[in-house]
């Protein structure tokens, strides 16, 4: 057992570390949330693009390097370290392309993959509809067949970045006499402006638009937009979900920039006489650290060759509670300027709330954990 | 980088693991906690037979160590089982004298250790005011605050009561022979308190997962309201969270034995202690009424977890170690 890298994967860390050094914008970009923000921070997306730093995991083919996990998770630690913007495309980058990957044609790759690397096309997801939250198997909208492809009826919610997004992918029931409600279900991709979409921008808890209500009537999705074979779209998204829930909708790296900048601000602004709340703080920093290496075991298996399953519902209920709890100490630290909505920690905390909810509520994955990990028998919700 | 545990780490664990599991080893807690140590010493001799005991001492004295990972591995099968005695203890009193650089001190106290033919217990400055069975163990080692290393064997305080019956409490004396002193003994102390603090954290684990383990078996045969208690939200909730506490301190523990570091010790050990705490609690409210008796076993890890958790670096003491300041 190890955690030395190879001084290949070094040489690797240092490359992409003087990249961010040269490149990560002085001061940090308006908010992603935002009109002026989106299109911040795709003109970012397009600088990581051009010299290859936006999908280092991806085949090169595509625009990516090829790197494996334990590269990946290297440069996610420098890219959050550098005080790099957050990722606009991170819905498309970490959702929907890696079930391209494993269920798409060529041709679908070939025609989705470079436009989401390089930001020209940015995507949001569009799975929730207002009474099918964690039981999505109960979802209602529809797809019928026609001419060369479908039409989508319904209704989709909490659809980030849709507001401002491009186009958007999803699952929408085909067949509505399927003997159970995981069947008859189909993924696939469409276009937000396409005729018959409307979209509804609803304000997230600090007023910013973060996500929206989609109302889709007879919108035509050709054939070439549907991922996989028609009805197979449950077991299409679940390899989605675990990507969500896993290693990689929230890097470590992430969190050990922020338990850093943490420690920083007890160690400038905070009162060495409030033990608790310096006790918070050294929890973070811990947390930081579990995280990063309980990722780092779980790479070490990916490599290999073993799958992560439900394990996958661990590290989403650990980082998600520790999201919040990160930020509501540095709020404590704040103290009134924690009121400040232009504040460094404020919209980072909004948006930590919603990490118990998203995703999979943190209920219906404790549900998971004991019953796949524990054994624990099913019983009602 | 590969953190993952080898074949080897893997099967040295396991084979612990099953050795102690046919060892009666709750029997000999019982007997320990009576004043009884033959049963538990039985315990120690097949740990011997393991090399469990030589880990922890270099190789030039009939070890095989330094081994921490492989130490900390055995250790968190220890804290499993639920063995008694100053486990801990013995294993950083060879981290004390090893790190001494006595030769003469090494030779004579190392092998004996090394074949676990002798047990230690000890007590070191910044560390607890009491320690642990000294009536029952061959040499009782003190480090003083100015640096002075005594031995004595044969001469014990007063006894003092624990909470866990198990764990034989005095008070250290300032008595016996003179075996070293100056810096070196307080520099080698300060390696032996943090091996301590690792190999605690190690018990500390294995303590939780014998409550989750024990816990999850309980709940999925005790009905109530016509269904096993597994089944409530409620129930499962508490011990979904026992395991994501247990497998997000794992990953600290191995970090904390590959890099010795103080900073990654105190967060294994604040990981690892808290943990098992909080197994404790939820073994014990979801077990209800004879969760809070004496005769049963639970009761023996029950115990153990709150001591486990405050020896060696209470969970206030590994935060402080945590934020001690950066060097960048």
């Amino acid at each position: 057992m190890s955690l030395t890298q190879t001084a290949e994967v070094e040489a690797f860390r240092a490359e992409a570390r003087a990249w961010l050094a040269a490149h990560v914008p002085a001061a940090p970009l308006p908010s992603l949330e935002t009109e002026q923000g989106f299109a911040a921070h795709r003109e970012w997306e397009a600088r990581l693009h051009a010299d290859r730093w936006a999908v280092v995991s991806w085949p090169e083919e595509f625009g990516g390097r090829g790197v494996d996990i334990v590269k990946w998770l290297v440069f996610e630690e420098e890219y959050w370290a550098a005080g790099a913007p957050g990722r606009v495309s991170q819905n498309g980058i970490n959702l929907l392309a890696p079930t391209l990957f494993d269920h798409a044609t060529d041709e679908q790759r070939a025609r989705v993959l470079p436009s989401m690397a390089s930001g020209e096309v940015i995507w949001a997801q569009a799975w929730s509809e207002p009474e099918s939250g964690s039981d999505l198997a109960s979802l209602k909208s529809r797809a019928v067949r026609t001419e060369g492809g479908w039409l989508l009826s319904g209704q989709k919610t909490w659809s980030s970045r849709a507001a401002f997004a491009d186009r958007a992918f999803g699952i929408f029931r085909t067949d509505p006499d399927a003997p159970k409600p995981h069947q008859g279900l189909t993924y696939l991709m469409f276009d937000l402006r396409a005729p018959g979409v409307t979209v509804r921008p609803i304000g997230r808890l600090d007023g910013k638009p973060a996500f929206a209500e989609l109302f889709l009537d007879q919108v035509f999705v050709p054939d070439e937009d549907v991922i996989g074979e028609p009805g197979q779209g449950w077991r299409i998204a679940m390899s989605t979900t675990g990507n969500e829930r896993g290693l990689t909708l929230r890097s470590p790296g992430r969190f050990l920039a922020a338990a850093d900048r943490l420690r920083t601000l007890w160690e400038t602004a905070g009162d060495p006489a409030d033990t608790a709340l310096r006790d918070r703080v050294a929890d973070a920093v811990v947390g930081a650290r579990a995280y990063e290496l309980f990722t780092w075991a779980n790479a070490s298996r990916f490599a290999a060759g073993e799958t992560i399953g439900a394990e996958s519902s661990l590290n989403k209920v650990f980082w998600s509670e520790y999201d919040i709890a990160l930020h509501e100490t540095a709020l404590d630290l704040l103290g009134p300027d924690a009121e400040l909505a232009a504040g460094e920690w404020a919209e980072p905390w909004v948006f930590s709330l919603a990490g118990p909810i998203y995703a999979g509520t943190n209920e219906i994955q404790r549900d998971i954990i004991a019953e796949r990990l524990l054994g624990l028998p099913k019983g009602r919700r | 980088m590969r953190f993952l545990l080898t074949d080897e780490q893997a099967d040295f664990a396991r084979t612990v693991r099953s050795l102690l599991g046919a060892a009666e080893v709750p029997a000999a807690v019982r007997a320990w906690a009576a004043g009884d140590q033959n049963p538990g010493r039985a315990v120690w001799a097949r740990l011997a037979d393991t090399g469990l005991f030589a880990l922890a001492v270099p190789e030039a004295y009939d070890g095989a160590g330094p081994l921490p990972l492989e130490l900390a591995l055995g250790f968190v099968e220890l804290g499993r089982a639920g063995v008694p005695g100053p486990v801990v203890e013995s294993a950083a009193a060879s981290v004390l004298i090893s790190e001494l650089g006595d030769e003469a001190l090494a030779k004579l106290f190392l092998p004996g250790l090394a074949a676990g033919e002798t047990s230690a217990t000890l007590a070191l400055p910044g560390g607890s005011p009491y320690v642990l069975d000294a009536d029952s163990v061959n040499q009782c080692f003190t480090v003083s605050a100015t640096g002075e290393l005594r031995l004595t064997h044969g001469i014990v305080g007063e006894r003092l009561a624990s909470l866990d019956p198990a764990r034989r409490l005095s008070r250290p004396l300032a008595a016996g022979a003179l075996l070293a002193t100056g810096p070196a003994v307080t520099a080698a102390a300060g390696t032996a308190g943090r091996w301590a603090r690792l190999l605690t954290a190690a018990q500390c684990l294995g303590v939780g997962e014998a409550l989750l383990a024990r816990t999850v078996e309980y709940a999925k045969q005790r009905t109530q309201f016509g269904t096993p208690i597994g089944s409530f939200q409620a129930v499962k909730h508490r011990l979904a969270d026992t395991l994501l506490a247990l497998e997000f301190a794992r990953p600290l523990l191995w970090a904390a034995a590959l890099s010795l570091s103080p900073a990654d010790v105190a967060a294994a050990k604040l990981a690892a202690g808290e943990a098992a705490y909080a197994a404790a609690m939820t073994a014990l409210q979801l077990h209800g009424a004879v969760g809070y008796t004496e005769e049963l076993d639970l009761s023996l890890w029950l115990r153990k977890a709150r001591p486990l958790r405050d020896a060696w670096g209470t969970p206030s003491a590994c935060r402080a170690e945590v934020l001690q300041p950066r060097v960048r």
